[in-house]
């Protein structure tokens, strides 16, 4: 064994002492390649300096210190006026309201599509194998587009509201979780759709009783996380007029001083929820990862 | 009843997994495949219920060629011809009764599916099949909480529910232990006999054909090289179809609890300590 290893001569065998030589001339090298790979960054960064300062509007060295002007200038007549912050609060309950459902709503009809999509588009399970690509590029296309793209077309096609808004949104994560529910459908144990199959049962009928309820799991929990995401995208979408809170935010900065106490009051509202939502969402999706519920 | 293979080919690649097979069935028989792995067992019962396609071939069932079938009228004929999987392929989160119904998903539309409506005299005909196989009390738990026996005899329970014709059942006892598996056979058996269904199984284990099949086909690489009663079935036709030397012998291999050496010895070793 021996012999075969290491050949019948015994200058071919490794000198146990140069081992260690073998691995410091390693270790080395791989040195030498990190600094030259820094060395090559910070050439790149420095050189490109000049050309992105030049590129800057207003001029980016004198704009830097007044950066921090209007967060303090809000932050100070928020202050001044601190004791309508509770009212305020509760006055925006609604809004808020509204751009809950917006995302709840384009959560739920996005992720349907993207089951859907998913299914279709996943190998070994699609329906038209052929179509794959199709139903791939489809889903690239709807993720491709940001939500406020499509929400500027709609506003402009059928008005401004919470609709256009579901709509926008439901498209894009149509896309976004159809990535992800694909990737989870792919490890998908196909034990099970085989002995379906093998029943005679159609593809819809495979799917829902053979993937459906192995990937469900999973699924819920990219639709909560999703549903985090949305609840922002809802709020921004607000700043083109499709209503809810981000709506009463645009309003409320553009006014100017003099309201800049409720400005603050939405953004506290804003992260309340965000953050709700973030705890309650990551709980659930904790308890049904492990498979507890 | 009448089963012809005729000249059945599947091509992987280049390489035939199954080679011009040809047998016939005039009635109801329990048949057994025997053969080495990578033979063509498993291809050819794919094929039969046309979970793979062959390569060329007829297989004609009371006429009809079942490998020319295609959409709905393949459903039809896969719900006629029962597979039962050496891994069980139930659907591990539904409760057992659930996955005996899946036997008549062919029969029922989508949409009743997906909302999980079954009529009630198919929920009793499945516990009355759990019960015959003696699972019953088994029917509420999901399938993955069950032991590979109980798993396996679920699966039969829903190639039962399909009332098919043909039952394959591809290496049912291969992942079993050997109580289990003798179980397993004789429900497959008994199902033969008292239904006069025709039972068609791959075997890994040579006494397993010997004691339960009325026929016995020997495969390898893809092409029928025995066919006969299990008596004929000698050390040496065996060796022929392993493609093993003299060196070879059965009972090293053998799950059966009956082809162990008596107890005595281990009797003896106690009686002395």
């Amino acid at each position: 064994m021996v012999d075969i290893a290491f050949g019948p001569e015994p200058g071919k065998r490794p000198d146990p002492a140069s081992a260690s030589e073998v691995y410091l001339d390693m270790v080395r090298r791989k040195r030498m390649y990190g600094g030259i790979l820094l060395v090559l960054f910070l050439a790149l960064l420095a050189s490109g300096w000049m050309l992105a300062d030049q590129r800057n509007a207003g001029g980016f060295w004198n704009g830097l210190p007044q950066t921090p002007d209007f967060p303090a200038e809000v932050l100070s007549e928020a202050w001044a006026n601190r004791a309508n912050l509770p009212g305020l609060l509760w006055s925006y309950i609604p809004s808020l309201i509204e751009t809950l459902n917006i995302a709840a709503v384009a959560t739920l009809i996005g992720a349907l599509m993207a089951a859907g999509l998913s299914l279709l588009a996943t190998r070994g399970l699609a329906r038209w194998p052929r179509l794959i690509p199709v139903f791939r590029r489809t889903m690239d296309a709807l993720r491709a587009v940001p939500e406020i793209v499509i929400a500027l077309v709609l506003i402009f096609v059928i008005g401004g509201g919470p609709v256009p808004a579901v709509i926008a949104i439901a498209l894009h994560t149509g896309g976004a979780l159809g990535k992800l529910f694909s990737e989870v459908a792919e490890n998908a144990d196909l034990k099970p759709v085989e002995g379906l199959s093998s029943v005679g049962a159609t593809w819809g009928q495979k799917m829902w009783l053979g993937v459906i309820p192995q990937v469900a799991p999973n699924w819920v929990s990219y639709a909560l996380l999703r549903l985090e995401i949305n609840v922002r995208a809802s709020a921004i979408l607000g700043f083109v007029g499709e209503g809810g809170i981000g709506h009463d935010l645009k309003l409320a900065m553009q006014w100017g001083q003099g309201r800049y106490d409720e400005v603050v009051a939405i953004f506290l509202l804003l992260f309340l929820a965000i953050v709700a939502i973030d705890r309650v969402s990551d709980s659930y999706r904790h308890r049904l990862v492990k498979g507890t519920l | 009843m009448l089963l012809q293979a005729d000249s059945v080919t599947r091509l992987f690649g280049a390489k035939a997994a199954v080679d011009r097979v040809t047998f016939t069935l005039d009635r109801p028989a329990f048949l057994g495949i025997i053969g080495r792995s990578g033979a063509g067992k498993s291809t050819l019962l794919r094929v039969m219920n046309r979970m793979t396609d062959a390569t060329s071939g007829r297989i004609l069932f009371d006429g009809t060629d079942v490998l020319a079938l295609t959409g709905p009228a393949r459903r039809a004929w896969q719900s006629q011809c029962a597979l039962i999987f050496q891994q069980f392929n139930l659907v591990p989160r539904l409760d057992v009764a659930s996955n005996v119904l899946h036997g008549i998903l062919n029969r029922r539309s989508t949409l009743a599916t997906m909302f999980n409506i079954w009529p009630e005299g198919d929920i009793l005909r499945a516990l009355s099949i759990l019960d015959r196989l003696g699972i019953a009390e088994q029917a509420p738990k999901r399938a993955e909480a069950l032991s590979g026996g109980q798993q396996q005899r679920v699966a039969i329970a829903r190639a039962l529910m399909q009332d098919p014709k043909v039952i394959l059942a591809d290496e049912p006892i291969a992942s079993l232990d050997p109580m289990n598996a003798q179980i397993v056979m004789d429900t497959l058996r008994r199902i033969h006999d008292e239904d006069g269904r025709t039972v068609i199984a791959n075997l890994h284990t040579l006494d397993t054909a010997r004691r339960y099949c009325d026929r016995v086909i020997g495969m390898r690489d893809g092409r029928v090289v025995f066919d006969g009663t299990p008596d004929q079935l000698t050390t040496g036709a065996a060796r022929d179809i392993y493609g093993a030397d003299a060196s070879f012998s059965e009972s090293a291999t053998s799950t059966s609890i009956n082809a162990l050496p008596p107890d005595t010895a281990y009797a003896e070793a106690m009686v002395r300590a």
